[in-house]
Protein backbone atom coordinates (compact mmCIF):
# COMPACT_ATOMS: atom_id res chain seq x y z
CA UNK A 1 0.00 0.00 0.00
CA UNK A 2 3.02 2.31 0.45
CA UNK A 3 2.84 2.74 -3.12
CA UNK A 4 -0.30 4.94 -3.08
CA UNK A 5 0.61 6.94 0.24
CA UNK A 6 3.76 8.26 -1.29
CA UNK A 7 1.32 10.16 -4.14
CA UNK A 8 -1.81 10.68 -2.01
CA UNK A 9 -1.97 13.97 -2.60
CA UNK A 10 -2.88 13.93 -6.06
CA UNK A 11 -4.74 11.02 -6.30
CA UNK A 12 -6.80 12.38 -3.85
CA UNK A 13 -7.29 15.24 -6.04
CA UNK A 14 -7.48 13.44 -9.22
CA UNK A 15 -10.43 11.61 -6.95
CA UNK A 16 -11.91 15.20 -6.35
CA UNK A 17 -11.91 16.14 -10.22
CA UNK A 18 -13.71 12.76 -11.04
CA UNK A 19 -16.39 13.25 -8.24
CA UNK A 20 -16.99 17.15 -9.18
CA UNK A 21 -17.38 16.06 -12.75
CA UNK A 22 -19.93 13.73 -11.68
CA UNK A 23 -21.63 16.07 -9.75
CA UNK A 24 -21.70 19.06 -11.52
CA UNK A 25 -22.63 16.51 -15.27
CA UNK A 26 -25.49 15.21 -12.54
CA UNK A 27 -26.79 17.67 -11.95
CA UNK A 28 -26.64 19.53 -15.37
CA UNK A 29 -28.11 16.47 -17.15
CA UNK A 30 -30.85 16.24 -15.02
CA UNK A 31 -32.01 19.58 -15.15
CA UNK A 32 -31.16 19.49 -19.13
CA UNK A 33 -33.45 16.17 -19.27
CA UNK A 34 -36.24 17.67 -17.43
CA UNK A 35 -36.16 20.23 -20.70
CA UNK A 36 -35.95 17.80 -23.19
CA UNK A 37 -38.52 15.58 -21.87
CA UNK A 38 -40.74 18.38 -21.36
CA UNK A 39 -40.16 19.38 -25.03
CA UNK A 40 -41.05 15.64 -25.68
CA UNK A 41 -43.94 15.76 -24.87
CA UNK A 42 -45.44 19.23 -25.61
CA UNK A 43 -47.85 19.94 -27.99
CA UNK A 44 -45.67 22.07 -29.99
CA UNK A 45 -44.65 19.29 -33.29
CA UNK A 46 -41.00 21.25 -33.45
CA UNK A 47 -40.49 21.00 -29.99
CA UNK A 48 -41.30 17.42 -29.72
CA UNK A 49 -39.06 16.79 -33.31
CA UNK A 50 -36.11 18.69 -31.75
CA UNK A 51 -36.18 16.43 -28.35
CA UNK A 52 -36.39 13.23 -30.47
CA UNK A 53 -33.51 14.54 -32.96
CA UNK A 54 -31.15 15.03 -29.58
CA UNK A 55 -31.89 12.11 -27.34
CA UNK A 56 -31.15 10.00 -31.01
CA UNK A 57 -28.08 11.81 -31.67
CA UNK A 58 -26.60 11.57 -28.24
CA UNK A 59 -27.86 7.99 -27.44
CA UNK A 60 -25.91 6.92 -30.96
CA UNK A 61 -22.92 8.33 -30.77
CA UNK A 62 -20.38 6.90 -28.35
CA UNK A 63 -19.04 9.21 -25.64
CA UNK A 64 -15.69 9.33 -26.88
CA UNK A 65 -16.43 10.40 -30.08
CA UNK A 66 -18.07 12.86 -28.79
CA UNK A 67 -14.91 14.05 -26.01
CA UNK A 68 -12.49 13.82 -28.56
CA UNK A 69 -14.12 16.40 -31.14
CA UNK A 70 -15.16 18.47 -28.40
CA UNK A 71 -11.26 18.65 -26.91
CA UNK A 72 -9.61 18.94 -30.26
CA UNK A 73 -12.14 20.08 -33.06
CA UNK A 74 -13.52 22.93 -30.89
CA UNK A 75 -9.95 24.76 -30.59
CA UNK A 76 -9.67 24.44 -34.05
CA UNK A 77 -13.08 26.22 -34.78
CA UNK A 78 -11.65 28.76 -32.13
CA UNK A 79 -13.65 27.92 -29.19
CA UNK A 80 -10.81 27.56 -26.75
CA UNK A 81 -11.93 25.93 -23.13
CA UNK A 82 -9.98 24.38 -20.39
CA UNK A 83 -10.23 20.39 -20.86
CA UNK A 84 -12.20 19.50 -17.61
CA UNK A 85 -14.38 22.44 -18.09
CA UNK A 86 -14.66 20.89 -21.82
CA UNK A 87 -15.24 17.30 -20.63
CA UNK A 88 -18.19 17.82 -18.03
CA UNK A 89 -20.29 20.34 -20.73
CA UNK A 90 -19.51 17.09 -23.32
CA UNK A 91 -20.91 14.26 -20.23
CA UNK A 92 -23.76 16.79 -19.65
CA UNK A 93 -25.20 17.20 -22.80
CA UNK A 94 -24.48 13.05 -23.68
CA UNK A 95 -26.24 11.95 -19.93
CA UNK A 96 -29.13 14.37 -20.60
CA UNK A 97 -30.10 12.24 -23.55
CA UNK A 98 -30.35 9.65 -20.85
CA UNK A 99 -31.95 11.46 -17.84
CA UNK A 100 -34.44 12.80 -20.45
CA UNK A 101 -35.25 8.74 -21.16
CA UNK A 102 -35.56 8.12 -17.18
CA UNK A 103 -38.21 10.77 -16.46
CA UNK A 104 -40.09 10.40 -19.82
CA UNK A 105 -40.57 6.74 -18.27
CA UNK A 106 -41.51 8.35 -15.20
CA UNK A 107 -44.06 10.52 -16.87
CA UNK A 108 -45.65 7.66 -18.32
CA UNK A 109 -46.95 6.80 -14.48
CA UNK A 110 -48.88 10.13 -14.54
CA UNK A 111 -52.27 9.27 -15.15
CA UNK A 112 -53.89 11.44 -18.47
CA UNK A 113 -56.92 11.59 -16.17
CA UNK A 114 -54.79 14.10 -13.49
CA UNK A 115 -53.60 16.03 -16.84
CA UNK A 116 -56.77 16.51 -17.79
CA UNK A 117 -58.22 17.72 -14.45
CA UNK A 118 -54.95 20.09 -14.14
CA UNK A 119 -56.45 21.93 -17.49
CA UNK A 120 -60.12 21.89 -16.47
CA UNK A 121 -59.22 23.65 -12.92
CA UNK A 122 -57.42 26.46 -15.54
CA UNK A 123 -54.02 25.77 -15.34
CA UNK A 124 -51.07 26.44 -18.32
CA UNK A 125 -49.17 23.55 -19.82
CA UNK A 126 -46.61 25.03 -17.86
CA UNK A 127 -47.98 24.80 -15.07
CA UNK A 128 -49.69 21.32 -15.39
CA UNK A 129 -45.69 20.02 -16.10
CA UNK A 130 -44.35 22.23 -12.83
CA UNK A 131 -46.92 21.17 -10.47
CA UNK A 132 -48.53 17.55 -11.45
CA UNK A 133 -46.45 16.09 -14.14
CA UNK A 134 -42.89 16.65 -13.48
CA UNK A 135 -42.95 16.32 -9.37
CA UNK A 136 -44.80 12.67 -10.06
CA UNK A 137 -42.34 11.78 -12.95
CA UNK A 138 -39.46 12.81 -10.68
CA UNK A 139 -40.20 10.40 -8.06
CA UNK A 140 -41.00 7.55 -10.46
CA UNK A 141 -37.54 7.90 -12.33
CA UNK A 142 -35.60 7.88 -9.32
CA UNK A 143 -34.36 4.36 -9.30
CA UNK A 144 -33.98 5.37 -13.29
CA UNK A 145 -31.87 8.40 -13.35
CA UNK A 146 -29.48 6.95 -10.18
CA UNK A 147 -28.54 4.17 -12.76
CA UNK A 148 -28.15 7.11 -15.48
CA UNK A 149 -25.79 8.87 -12.37
CA UNK A 150 -23.86 5.87 -11.76
CA UNK A 151 -23.05 5.43 -15.47
CA UNK A 152 -21.84 8.95 -15.45
CA UNK A 153 -19.43 8.53 -12.71
CA UNK A 154 -18.14 5.37 -14.47
CA UNK A 155 -18.03 7.56 -18.01
CA UNK A 156 -16.02 10.20 -16.30
CA UNK A 157 -12.75 7.95 -16.82
CA UNK A 158 -13.15 8.44 -20.57
CA UNK A 159 -12.29 12.07 -20.04
CA UNK A 160 -8.94 10.29 -19.32
CA UNK A 161 -8.43 10.21 -22.66
CA UNK A 162 -8.48 13.71 -23.63
CA UNK A 163 -6.20 14.50 -20.97
CA UNK A 164 -8.13 15.31 -17.76
CA UNK A 165 -6.66 14.25 -15.15
CA UNK A 166 -9.16 12.59 -13.02
CA UNK A 167 -8.70 9.19 -10.80
CA UNK A 168 -8.03 7.05 -14.02
CA UNK A 169 -5.52 8.87 -15.25
CA UNK A 170 -3.79 9.24 -12.11
CA UNK A 171 -3.57 5.95 -11.55
CA UNK A 172 -1.91 5.08 -14.76
CA UNK A 173 0.29 7.79 -14.25
CA UNK A 174 1.31 5.98 -10.86
CA UNK A 175 1.17 3.15 -12.41
CA UNK A 176 3.64 3.99 -15.49
CA UNK A 177 6.12 4.86 -11.97
CA UNK A 178 5.41 1.30 -10.23
CA UNK A 179 4.57 -0.82 -12.53
CA UNK A 180 2.28 -2.43 -10.27
CA UNK A 181 -1.02 -2.77 -12.62
CA UNK A 182 -3.31 -5.01 -10.88
CA UNK A 183 -2.58 -3.71 -7.52
CA UNK A 184 -3.09 -0.23 -9.02
CA UNK A 185 -6.03 -0.64 -11.05
CA UNK A 186 -7.94 -3.68 -7.99
CA UNK A 187 -8.01 -0.39 -6.23
CA UNK A 188 -9.34 2.47 -8.71
CA UNK A 189 -11.70 -0.04 -9.71
CA UNK A 190 -12.75 -0.51 -5.79
CA UNK A 191 -13.03 3.30 -5.31
CA UNK A 192 -15.41 3.72 -8.59
CA UNK A 193 -17.39 0.87 -7.17
CA UNK A 194 -17.88 2.42 -3.72
CA UNK A 195 -19.08 5.71 -5.31
CA UNK A 196 -21.64 3.54 -7.16
CA UNK A 197 -22.25 2.37 -4.39
CA UNK A 198 -23.35 5.27 -2.75
CA UNK A 199 -24.83 6.54 -5.69
CA UNK A 200 -27.03 3.44 -5.89
CA UNK A 201 -27.86 3.82 -1.62
CA UNK A 202 -28.25 7.60 -1.76
CA UNK A 203 -30.77 6.82 -4.88
CA UNK A 204 -32.45 4.03 -2.73
CA UNK A 205 -32.95 6.33 0.02
CA UNK A 206 -34.18 9.82 -2.25
CA UNK A 207 -36.49 7.46 -3.61
CA UNK A 208 -38.24 6.00 -0.31
CA UNK A 209 -38.23 9.85 1.19
CA UNK A 210 -40.27 10.91 -1.64
CA UNK A 211 -42.70 7.95 -2.51
CA UNK A 212 -46.78 8.93 -3.01
CA UNK A 213 -48.07 7.20 0.17
CA UNK A 214 -50.57 5.19 -0.98
CA UNK B 1 -87.06 28.22 -9.91
CA UNK B 2 -84.39 29.00 -12.77
CA UNK B 3 -86.56 29.61 -16.06
CA UNK B 4 -87.14 26.18 -17.89
CA UNK B 5 -87.40 27.69 -21.18
CA UNK B 6 -84.53 25.86 -23.63
CA UNK B 7 -84.22 29.17 -25.42
CA UNK B 8 -82.85 31.27 -22.55
CA UNK B 9 -80.80 33.56 -25.53
CA UNK B 10 -77.76 35.87 -24.22
CA UNK B 11 -78.27 35.33 -20.27
CA UNK B 12 -77.54 31.55 -20.83
CA UNK B 13 -74.53 30.03 -18.58
CA UNK B 14 -74.21 27.56 -21.13
CA UNK B 15 -75.37 28.08 -24.52
CA UNK B 16 -74.48 25.21 -27.36
CA UNK B 17 -75.56 25.73 -30.90
CA UNK B 18 -75.30 23.02 -33.72
CA UNK B 19 -72.61 21.55 -31.91
CA UNK B 20 -71.08 18.97 -33.95
CA UNK B 21 -67.92 16.72 -33.13
CA UNK B 22 -66.23 14.16 -35.04
CA UNK B 23 -63.36 11.19 -34.20
CA UNK B 24 -62.33 10.35 -37.08
CA UNK B 25 -65.48 8.51 -38.80
CA UNK B 26 -67.24 8.29 -36.17
CA UNK B 27 -70.68 11.30 -35.40
CA UNK B 28 -70.72 12.10 -31.95
CA UNK B 29 -72.47 14.97 -31.45
CA UNK B 30 -75.47 15.91 -34.33
CA UNK B 31 -76.50 19.37 -34.13
CA UNK B 32 -76.55 19.64 -30.56
CA UNK B 33 -78.47 22.97 -28.83
CA UNK B 34 -78.45 23.08 -25.79
CA UNK B 35 -79.15 26.11 -23.17
CA UNK B 36 -78.43 26.49 -19.07
CA UNK B 37 -79.34 29.16 -17.64
CA UNK B 38 -78.17 30.21 -14.83
CA UNK B 39 -78.46 28.31 -11.31
CA UNK B 40 -80.00 25.46 -13.56
CA UNK B 41 -79.52 21.98 -12.43
CA UNK B 42 -79.54 19.84 -16.33
CA UNK B 43 -79.11 16.12 -16.26
CA UNK B 44 -78.33 14.32 -19.38
CA UNK B 45 -78.75 10.69 -19.16
CA UNK B 46 -78.80 8.23 -22.39
CA UNK B 47 -77.72 5.02 -23.53
CA UNK B 48 -73.84 4.22 -23.23
CA UNK B 49 -72.54 5.74 -26.59
CA UNK B 50 -74.50 8.52 -26.98
CA UNK B 51 -72.25 11.51 -26.72
CA UNK B 52 -73.44 12.59 -23.37
CA UNK B 53 -69.94 12.28 -22.04
CA UNK B 54 -68.10 14.25 -24.75
CA UNK B 55 -71.23 16.84 -24.92
CA UNK B 56 -70.09 17.33 -21.17
CA UNK B 57 -66.24 17.38 -21.89
CA UNK B 58 -66.56 19.88 -25.02
CA UNK B 59 -68.58 22.56 -22.74
CA UNK B 60 -64.80 23.70 -21.30
CA UNK B 61 -62.63 22.30 -24.29
CA UNK B 62 -60.94 19.07 -23.24
CA UNK B 63 -62.60 18.14 -26.31
CA UNK B 64 -62.63 20.25 -29.45
CA UNK B 65 -65.72 20.48 -31.66
CA UNK B 66 -65.64 20.28 -34.94
CA UNK B 67 -68.55 22.64 -35.98
CA UNK B 68 -70.84 24.89 -33.90
CA UNK B 69 -70.42 27.53 -31.19
CA UNK B 70 -70.32 27.33 -27.46
CA UNK B 71 -70.96 30.20 -25.02
CA UNK B 72 -70.34 30.21 -21.20
CA UNK B 73 -71.26 33.21 -19.59
CA UNK B 74 -72.07 35.14 -22.81
CA UNK B 75 -68.64 34.19 -23.68
CA UNK B 76 -67.34 32.28 -26.77
CA UNK B 77 -64.55 28.97 -26.03
CA UNK B 78 -61.16 30.64 -26.68
CA UNK B 79 -59.25 28.46 -29.05
CA UNK B 80 -56.05 27.36 -26.80
CA UNK B 81 -54.12 29.26 -24.17
CA UNK B 82 -54.24 31.48 -21.67
CA UNK B 83 -57.48 32.65 -22.48
CA UNK B 84 -59.18 29.10 -22.47
CA UNK B 85 -57.33 28.72 -18.98
CA UNK B 86 -59.26 31.33 -17.74
CA UNK B 87 -62.45 29.97 -18.90
CA UNK B 88 -61.68 26.76 -17.61
CA UNK B 89 -60.92 28.43 -13.98
CA UNK B 90 -64.63 29.26 -14.29
CA UNK B 91 -65.80 26.16 -15.23
CA UNK B 92 -65.41 23.17 -12.75
CA UNK B 93 -65.65 19.93 -13.33
CA UNK B 94 -65.89 16.11 -12.08
CA UNK B 95 -64.64 13.82 -13.82
CA UNK B 96 -65.73 9.36 -13.26
CA UNK B 97 -62.64 8.08 -12.20
CA UNK B 98 -61.55 11.65 -9.53
CA UNK B 99 -57.86 12.29 -11.02
CA UNK B 100 -57.01 14.01 -7.20
CA UNK B 101 -53.36 14.38 -7.80
CA UNK B 102 -51.80 11.35 -6.28
CA UNK B 103 -48.68 13.52 -5.17
CA UNK B 104 -50.21 15.79 -2.75
CA UNK B 105 -52.92 16.11 0.28
CA UNK B 106 -56.30 16.22 0.19
CA UNK B 107 -56.07 20.22 0.96
CA UNK B 108 -53.07 21.25 -1.42
CA UNK B 109 -55.22 19.17 -3.94
CA UNK B 110 -57.67 22.01 -2.90
CA UNK B 111 -55.85 25.11 -2.98
CA UNK B 112 -53.19 24.20 -5.38
CA UNK B 113 -55.62 25.89 -8.43
CA UNK B 114 -56.61 28.60 -6.16
CA UNK B 115 -53.16 29.63 -5.14
CA UNK B 116 -51.25 29.02 -8.80
CA UNK B 117 -54.65 30.25 -11.18
CA UNK B 118 -56.52 33.06 -8.92
CA UNK B 119 -53.22 34.21 -7.12
CA UNK B 120 -55.07 33.56 -4.01
CA UNK B 121 -53.23 33.61 -0.63
CA UNK B 122 -52.11 30.36 0.68
CA UNK B 123 -53.78 31.14 4.16
CA UNK B 124 -56.82 32.50 2.46
CA UNK B 125 -56.90 29.27 -0.12
CA UNK B 126 -56.69 26.64 3.15
CA UNK B 127 -59.48 28.90 5.23
CA UNK B 128 -61.30 27.99 1.82
CA UNK B 129 -60.73 24.87 1.61
CA UNK B 130 -60.82 23.55 5.22
CA UNK B 131 -65.03 25.29 4.72
CA UNK B 132 -65.19 23.07 1.87
CA UNK B 133 -64.26 19.81 2.95
CA UNK B 134 -66.28 20.35 5.83
CA UNK B 135 -69.15 20.92 3.45
CA UNK B 136 -68.39 17.66 1.40
CA UNK B 137 -67.88 15.64 4.92
CA UNK B 138 -64.36 15.08 4.68
CA UNK B 139 -62.39 17.48 7.05
CA UNK B 140 -60.40 14.97 9.22
CA UNK B 141 -59.16 13.63 6.02
CA UNK B 142 -57.11 17.33 5.26
CA UNK B 143 -53.66 16.14 5.60
CA UNK B 144 -53.93 12.52 3.89
CA UNK B 145 -52.82 11.34 0.42
CA UNK B 146 -55.75 10.42 -2.44
CA UNK B 147 -54.89 6.91 -2.15
CA UNK B 148 -55.50 7.03 1.07
CA UNK B 149 -59.39 7.60 0.44
CA UNK B 150 -61.98 5.44 -0.22
CA UNK B 151 -63.64 6.15 -3.90
CA UNK B 152 -66.50 8.32 -2.34
CA UNK B 153 -64.56 10.23 0.09
CA UNK B 154 -61.78 10.75 -3.06
CA UNK B 155 -65.10 11.71 -5.37
CA UNK B 156 -66.26 14.12 -2.75
CA UNK B 157 -62.67 16.07 -2.42
CA UNK B 158 -62.72 16.12 -5.63
CA UNK B 159 -65.96 18.27 -5.99
CA UNK B 160 -64.20 20.07 -3.07
CA UNK B 161 -61.56 21.28 -5.84
CA UNK B 162 -63.77 21.85 -8.28
CA UNK B 163 -65.78 24.29 -5.63
CA UNK B 164 -62.76 25.81 -4.14
CA UNK B 165 -62.06 27.78 -7.60
CA UNK B 166 -65.88 29.04 -7.21
CA UNK B 167 -66.68 28.05 -10.31
CA UNK B 168 -69.86 29.97 -12.10
CA UNK B 169 -70.86 26.57 -13.44
CA UNK B 170 -69.91 22.84 -12.89
CA UNK B 171 -69.52 19.78 -15.20
CA UNK B 172 -70.19 16.58 -13.81
CA UNK B 173 -69.33 13.30 -15.87
CA UNK B 174 -70.85 10.21 -14.53
CA UNK B 175 -69.07 11.27 -11.02
CA UNK B 176 -70.61 7.84 -9.28
CA UNK B 177 -70.02 5.40 -12.41
CA UNK B 178 -66.79 4.54 -10.67
CA UNK B 179 -67.87 4.03 -7.20
CA UNK B 180 -68.52 1.01 -5.21
CA UNK B 181 -72.49 1.11 -5.06
CA UNK B 182 -72.40 1.80 -1.32
CA UNK B 183 -70.59 5.00 -1.91
CA UNK B 184 -72.61 6.33 -4.69
CA UNK B 185 -74.96 7.81 -2.18
CA UNK B 186 -72.92 9.92 -0.08
CA UNK B 187 -71.06 11.44 -3.49
CA UNK B 188 -74.86 12.37 -4.86
CA UNK B 189 -76.30 13.98 -1.31
CA UNK B 190 -73.12 16.40 -1.90
CA UNK B 191 -74.32 16.86 -5.49
CA UNK B 192 -78.79 17.20 -4.42
CA UNK B 193 -76.93 20.06 -1.47
CA UNK B 194 -75.21 22.11 -4.36
CA UNK B 195 -78.23 21.48 -6.51
CA UNK B 196 -80.70 23.01 -4.13
CA UNK B 197 -78.13 25.82 -2.74
CA UNK B 198 -78.49 27.06 -6.61
CA UNK B 199 -75.20 25.46 -8.75
CA UNK B 200 -75.29 25.84 -12.32
CA UNK B 201 -75.13 22.14 -12.85
CA UNK B 202 -74.53 19.80 -15.93
CA UNK B 203 -74.89 16.59 -14.90
CA UNK B 204 -74.14 13.32 -17.27
CA UNK B 205 -75.19 10.16 -15.10
CA UNK B 206 -76.89 6.73 -15.16
CA UNK B 207 -78.21 7.88 -11.80
CA UNK B 208 -82.20 8.27 -12.18
CA UNK B 209 -82.80 8.95 -8.82
CA UNK B 210 -80.44 11.93 -8.78
CA UNK B 211 -82.34 13.26 -12.04
CA UNK B 212 -85.52 12.99 -10.06
CA UNK B 213 -84.33 14.27 -6.95
CA UNK B 214 -82.35 17.52 -8.10
CA UNK B 215 -82.81 18.34 -11.88
CA UNK B 216 -84.70 21.05 -13.30
CA UNK B 217 -84.56 19.27 -16.74
CA UNK B 218 -83.81 16.19 -17.97
CA UNK B 219 -81.96 15.75 -21.34
CA UNK B 220 -82.00 12.53 -23.13
CA UNK B 221 -79.53 11.72 -26.14
CA UNK B 222 -79.12 8.92 -28.42
CA UNK B 223 -76.97 8.46 -31.36
CA UNK B 224 -75.85 11.68 -31.08
CA UNK B 225 -78.53 13.77 -30.84
CA UNK B 226 -80.62 15.75 -27.99
CA UNK B 227 -83.45 14.00 -28.79
CA UNK B 228 -86.13 14.88 -26.16
CA UNK B 229 -86.11 17.51 -22.60
CA UNK B 230 -88.18 17.92 -19.97
CA UNK B 231 -88.96 18.53 -16.41
CA UNK B 232 -87.63 15.02 -14.72
CA UNK B 233 -91.41 14.36 -13.54
CA UNK B 234 -92.79 14.63 -17.13
CA UNK B 235 -89.67 12.79 -18.84
CA UNK B 236 -89.78 9.78 -16.77
CA UNK B 237 -93.75 9.54 -16.46
CA UNK B 238 -94.49 10.09 -20.44
CA UNK B 239 -91.70 10.05 -22.27
CA UNK B 240 -92.51 11.42 -25.86
CA UNK B 241 -90.03 9.72 -27.98
CA UNK B 242 -89.76 6.27 -29.03
CA UNK B 243 -86.07 6.20 -28.19
CA UNK B 244 -86.56 7.42 -24.68
CA UNK B 245 -89.20 4.98 -24.06
CA UNK B 246 -87.16 2.35 -24.84
CA UNK B 247 -84.31 3.49 -22.76
CA UNK B 248 -86.55 4.07 -20.08
CA UNK B 249 -87.93 0.61 -20.12
CA UNK B 250 -84.38 -1.05 -19.93
CA UNK B 251 -83.37 0.73 -16.80
CA UNK B 252 -86.07 1.74 -15.00
CA UNK B 253 -87.00 -1.06 -11.90
CA UNK B 254 -89.85 -2.73 -13.34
Amino acid sequence: MGIFVSDVGSLLAALGTTITMAVIAGIGSIVLGVVITAARISPIPVLRGAALVYVQFFVNVPLLVLLVVAVFALPDAGLMMPLTPTAVIVLTFYEAAYTAEAIRSGVNTVSAGQIEASRALGFTLLQTLRLVVVPQALRAAVQPIGNVMIALTMNTALAAAVGVVELTSSANKLNLVQAQPILIFSVTGAVYMALALAIGLGAGRIERRVAIKR
Amino acid sequence: MPDQDSSVGPSAMVEMRGVQKHFGEHHVLKDVDLSVARGEVVVVVGPSGSGKSTLCRCINRLETITSGTITVDGVPLPEEGKALAQLRAEVGMVFQSFNLFAHRTVLDNLTMAPIHVHGTSRAQAQTNARELLERVGISEKANQFPAQLSGGQQQRAAIARALAMRPKVMLFDEPTSALDPEMVSEVLDVMVTLAAEGLTMIVVTHEMGFARRAADRVVFMDDGYVVEQNTPAAFFDSPQSTRAQAFLSKILPR
